[in-house]
């Protein structure tokens, strides 16, 4: 393992340790309340970037991922009333199967048609579980507190660790896409794919081992999210803001790195959480859309991409 | 079978409906390429201008369209003005970001209007709204029969228009081919910049009747975008008949899935269209492949 990756290990492990810590220090729990939606959209916007920002295909379809990991979760408790574990586990398969079915689906579309197609997906998915009984239909389902395992005290807390441990799984797994030849087979691809077909770079498959991954990722955070408000209903958990928060989060923070989506989705989430609490959630919307508009107007690599600038002015005037 | 007859008949009426709102969609996505997800959010937003001019001075809704229509024009220029500055000329990954920026631009319309009207619907007076015609046990709305023969008007003009006029053969041909028109002398931006803008005044008439047929509300243009890039999709980039034949097929699908299985699957209907037509003809039932 190089330098890099060792640091990296540290911090994640460090990082770990301070959430491990919070819940054992911090006896309040609107904390864990606000953090766990931050954490949420880290994983959210993190996994976007594996197919939005390495590949380029502009995924419109975050709710409905999300969504399906709520709904997977729903449908294990009231079966079978599995555990947390389980739930989160089979809403990560469930995810890497729609990313596959969302890759098969749209192997002959790019740009604007993809995104559309994944607009598309979630609204039709979202109408399907609406009409199904079963999970409660368009009025929601109840859902039961998890049972709170040690050393966890409440069960948000338990949550927010949780959701600690998908940050870093999903942080670890898109770096490690970022320096491997996956990558650079998607960075390849994203310019050009004519080009990078030619060049023998397998575009087919890379994408949809994106689409799998991506999927997979952004199923696995949505799950915790039923027994985290002890309810769940289609039309806020496939809520087309999910989609656009997280495109929103990894075009502010860059998507060029695996750090940018992170910073993005702290950056925003924290304000969207601030807002919400102290405003409306309407002028969270509102603001929403203007870094949104913003950002890609003026800042078009994001925030990553203006640090990268400031440096590279910077060692220019050295030298 | 008389259930399924209603169907057909309020479905084609509603299709009618459904290219008028398209039609701008058609010129700017279809003809310009422009990834514009806030269509729909500027057709809601029409649809306000004329809730506003009815109430607050009692015009006819069908008038107040046309009054604002002018407005929805500049609007029109100078969206597209922007959206070409910071996109289009710096070429490169214009798609992604477009989408992106259109999106943000769809949100904040939105927004607005929660802001200034609230999250209620919203109607209009007018002596056609509320009022049916009967042909034996048939009912048919006056406001369906009202937003389909005004459809029907602006779907033969917009075609006219883009058939005979200079202004109309030139938008045709930026479509077709930039650098030629380039080379004949003419400006491809100003082209571009005036068809936006005809594809935005036309939002002015369509927002009317969206709030003729149906109260609006503010989130209403999520719906919206499934149904006018399903039509504009379906119909093949860019064609103005096609653009009826498909929004036609939408209303009907629409109206006898509604009259089977009931209200709750509406809204995936046009989604679910749109994805079919995506992934098994891309190019729309009228396109070629470019």
């Amino acid at each position: 393992m190089n330098r890099s990756g060792i640091r990296f290990w540290i911090g994640a492990t460090l990082f770990l340790a301070a959430a491990l810590l919070m819940t054992q220090v911090i006896g309040n729990q609107y904390p864990f309340f606000a953090c766990y939606v931050i954490l949420q959209f880290i994983v959210l916007a993190v996994a976007w970037s594996i197919l939005g920002g390495y590949a380029g295909y502009v995924n419109f379809g975050t709710s409905a991922f999300f969504g399906v990991g709520v709904y997977t979760a729903v449908f294990l408790f009231k079966a079978v009333g599995a555990p947390l574990a389980v739930q989160i586990a089979a809403a990560a398969v469930v995810g890497a199967l729609m990313g596959f079915a969302l890759g098969l689906l749209t192997l002959r579309m790019q740009g604007i048609f993809f995104s559309i197609a994944t607009i598309a997906l979630t609204i039709v998915i979202e109408t399907s579980i609406t009409n199904w009984r079963y999970v409660g239909g368009a009025a929601g389902i109840q859902m039961q507190r998890p049972v709170v395992m040690e050393p966890f005290n409440h069960y948000v807390q338990m949550l927010f660790f949780v959701q600690a441990l998908l940050v870093v799984l999903a942080v670890a797994i898109s770096r490690y896409i970022q320096n491997s030849w996956i990558g650079r087979g998607l960075q390849a691809l994203k310019d050009d794919e004519l080009a990078a077909e030619c060049t023998g770079v397998p575009t087919l498959r890379l994408k949809l081992l994106a689409c799998v991954i991506s999927g997979a990722l952004m199923c696995a955070a949505g799950a915790p999210a039923a027994m985290y408000l002890q309810y769940a209903d289609p039309s806020s958990a496939f809520n087309l803001n999910y989609s656009v928060s997280v495109l929103a989060m990894s075009l502010i923070g860059g998507t060029a790195h695996w750090a940018g989506p992170v910073v993005g989705a702290i950056l925003l989430g924290t304000t969207q959480q601030l807002l919400t609490v102290t405003i409306s959630s309407e002028v969270n919307v509102l603001v929403l859309g203007v870094m949104l508009v913003l950002f890609v107007v003026a800042a078009p690599e994001g925030i990553i991409g203006l640090i990268r600038r400031v440096r590279r002015n910077r060692n220019e005037g050295e030298g | 079978m008389d259930l399924l007859l209603d169907a057909v008949v309020i479905g084609v009426l509603l299709g009618c409906f459904y290219a008028a709102v398209s039609l701008g969609l058609s010129v700017a996505f279809g003809l310009l390429d422009v990834p514009h997800v806030a269509h729909p959010a500027f057709l809601v937003l029409a649809a306000y201008a004329v809730h506003f001019l009815n109430e607050n001075y009692g015009i006819d809704p069908l008038v107040a369209g046309l009054l604002i229509t002018p407005l929805f024009f500049l609007f029109g220029l100078a969206a597209y003005r922007i959206y070409y500055e910071t996109f289009e000329k710096r070429g490169s990954d214009a798609g992604v970001r477009g989408i992106a920026f259109f999106f943000g631009i769809a949100f904040i319309v939105e927004v607005l209007i929660i802001l200034q009207f609230g999250v209620d619907q919203r109607s209009v007076t007018a002596p056609y709204v509320g009022q049916a015609w009967r042909i034996g046990d048939m009912r048919i709305p006056f406001r369906l029969l009202v937003a389909f023969a005004v459809a029907g008007a602006l779907t033969i003009l917009l075609t006219l228009y883009l058939s005979r006029t200079f202004m109309g053969r030139a938008i045709r041909a930026v479509a077709q081919d930039q650098e030629a028109l380039r080379l004949m002398g003419a400006n491809p931006v100003w082209i571009k910049q005036w068809a936006f803008g005809i594809a935005t005044a036309v939002l002015g008439i369509a927002g009317a009747l969206l709030i003729i047929v149906a109260p609006v509300e503010p989130t209403l243009d999520r719906t919206y975008i499934g149904r006018t890039f399903c039509v504009v999709v379906m119909a093949g980039l860019g064609s103005m008949t096609g653009t009826l034949v498909a929004a036609i097929i939408l209303g009907v699908a629409e109206t006898i899935v509604l009259t089977l299985f009931g209200a709750s699957w509406a809204p995936a209907i046009s989604f679910a269209m749109l994805l079919g037509v995506l992934a098994v003809r891309p190019q729309g039932l009228f396109g070629r492949l470019s």
